[in-house]
């Protein structure tokens, strides 16, 4: 009777060459031994900074949320603002280049153009966008609400022109062969098709742009990470606490209730 | 003969045309609301100047001063480390944490599952900078708080997406292993593990490049990196070299999408 072997093991699937597979074992575990030995901490400063995180997580469990209710109020009504303000003018902009970076309906210089605004600004990050702005604009919201909104244009036109590319092709000849022009085409095949996805694009953005807004306080363009910046650098855990519920919380309620609207919508 | 042609054809009755009307008409109302709020402490005439603005940084920025190059490659180093190592620490807290919130998979849906989710929310919930912020005020500047805080926002990403794809395993597989008279492990290594493998790579890929573009300016606020350099520079206005930075991050960011969409092909 010949002997079966008991044990089984699936062969590796992505680099089956054995000694390629070990080299590529041994790289990543030199560059592991690499990197963490490169990274230099300063265990006394750690030690010291553990009493101040206890602080920091009692203050998160008992937040202050009265002592600087002004400034966090006006923080926040800056950050929501902006965050509506930037999603809509984001949006309207976002429309025509979107339209516009759609290989199936505008010619060929159009579309390299869109896509070259569309490229830009996906690339920039949001703080650096705002570092500029502020350098520009001075100091305050109205420079916060120019990032978000250029950072939109990035997003909503990239995803509706991805959008429009994959739309029913079939619609678009139908409405072509009864003598449509362009704008006709546009406003009867088109947008039928993508008005769905454009609106749930736009919630979901304006739940980004918020959360965003809390950053670029910290480099000056306003909203409630200025406040958070403040009660850090001040060391007051407690008031920093309630900043952080408050952006947990409107997170948790714009993501649920965006996430609702979309569904109801569709 | 009836007349047919006596009224055109709409879409939409008289009433949902009214109700939408006044749902844009809402929403304009509320933008000018919020716009006057907004703009109501704008000093105007530094926006009027601002195209001069413009043109006077756009002209302390050009040429870009190379010879600062050299000067930043232990930042880029410092950048991809953080990175990494961050992304790899937020991964192996990710896990347990996405088997605990599956719903296929948590060991008491009760009390851990909802632990679990709120983990999950507060790490999405707070970007890495602001994480980074607190981690410097608690543990002092450096490469440590950047590499948590990385991994600390990685979590809820890494997370969700994971117990998504967990929840959407294939329970007849599952259901294979256990009718083997599996313990409830092996169910786990034989029936669940193998069918998220591809899963947990392509996120941690995909989060591991985000976490490039990230980790690039955390120094904004001490945590070590690019960002550190970018910070010193912008403090002395030395445009030129802001330029150099802002050219290698970019150079960076491409890279590392490239490597990331070569590996998840490789993957998928």
């Amino acid at each position: 009777m010949s002997s079966y072997p008991t044990t089984w093991r699936r062969p590796p699937q992505i680099i089956p060459d054995r000694r390629l597979r070990i080299a590529v074992q041994i790289a990543a575990l030199v560059y592991l031994v690499l990197a963490v030995g490169s990274v230099e901490v300063n265990w006394m400063r750690v030690s010291e900074g553990l009493e101040r995180g206890q602080r920091f997580v009692m203050g998160f469990l008992q937040p202050d949320f009265t002592s600087r209710w002004g400034d966090i109020s006006q923080g926040l009504i800056e950050s929501l603002t902006m965050t509506l303000t930037s999603t809509v003018v984001g949006v309207l902009i976002s429309i025509p280049i979107g339209i516009g970076a759609s290989r199936n309906i505008v010619p060929r210089p159009v579309y390299l153009f869109c896509r070259a605004v569309i490229a830009i600004s996906r690339s920039l990050q949001e703080l650096i966008v705002a570092i500029f702005l502020v350098a520009m604009f001075g100091f305050g919201p109205f420079a916060g609400f120019l990032t978000l909104s250029f950072a939109t244009i990035g997003f909503i036109g990239k995803l509706l022109a991805d959008e429009i590319e994959e739309v029913d092709e079939t619609q678009v000849e139908a409405i072509r062969s009864t003598g449509a022009s362009w704008f006709q085409m546009l406003n009867y095949a088109v947008q039928p098709q993508i008005m769905p996805r454009l609106i749930g694009l736009s919630l979901y953005r304006l739940d980004i742009n918020f959360r965003e807004s809390a950053v670029i306080g910290i480099v000056g363009a306003g909203g409630i990470g200025a406040t958070l910046n403040t009660a850090i650098d001040r060391y007051e855990y407690d008031s920093a606490g309630a900043i952080l519920l408050i952006i947990i919380a409107i997170v948790m309620v714009a993501e649920y209730s965006s996430s609702y609207l979309r569904k109801f919508l569709q | 003969m009836t007349n047919i042609s006596s009224s055109d054809w709409t879409y939409r009755t008289p009433k949902h045309r009214l109700f939408l009307w006044l749902g844009w008409f809402a929403l304009v109302a509320l933008f000018v609301w919020c716009w006057r709020i907004m703009s109501q402490d704008t000093i105007w005439a530094f926006v009027w100047d601002a195209p001069a603005q413009a043109l006077d940084i756009g002209s302390r920025m050009t040429p870009p001063e190379w010879g600062y190059l050299p000067e930043l490659m232990k930042p880029l180093w410092d950048t991809l480390n953080i990175a990494t190592l961050g992304t790899i620490g937020g991964v192996l807290i990710a896990i347990p944490v996405a088997f605990l919130a599956a719903r296929n998979t948590t060991p008491s849906a009760t009390i851990l599952r909802p632990i679990a989710l709120f983990i999950i929310v507060t790490s999405r919930s707070i970007n890495s900078l602001i994480w980074a912020l607190l981690l410097v005020a608690i543990i002092g500047p450096g490469l440590l708080a950047g590499i948590i805080a990385i991994a600390l926002r990685s979590i809820g990403f890494v997370g969700k997406l994971l117990y998504e794809a967990i929840e959407e395993t294939d329970p007849r597989q599952i259901e294979a292993i256990t009718a083997t008279g599996a313990a409830p492990t092996q169910v786990l290594t034989y029936g669940i593990v193998p069918q998220i493998m591809p899963a947990l790579w392509s996120i941690s890929v995909f989060r591991w490049d985000i976490n490039i573009r990230e980790s690039a300016i955390l120094g904004l606020v001490g945590a070590g990196g690019l960002g550190l350099k970018m910070n010193a520079s912008l403090a002395i206005l030395a445009w030129d070299q802001v330029l150099v930075i802002l050219i290698l991050i970019l150079a960076t960011v491409v890279v590392s999408e490239w490597v990331s969409a070569q590996v998840r092909k490789a993957i998928i």
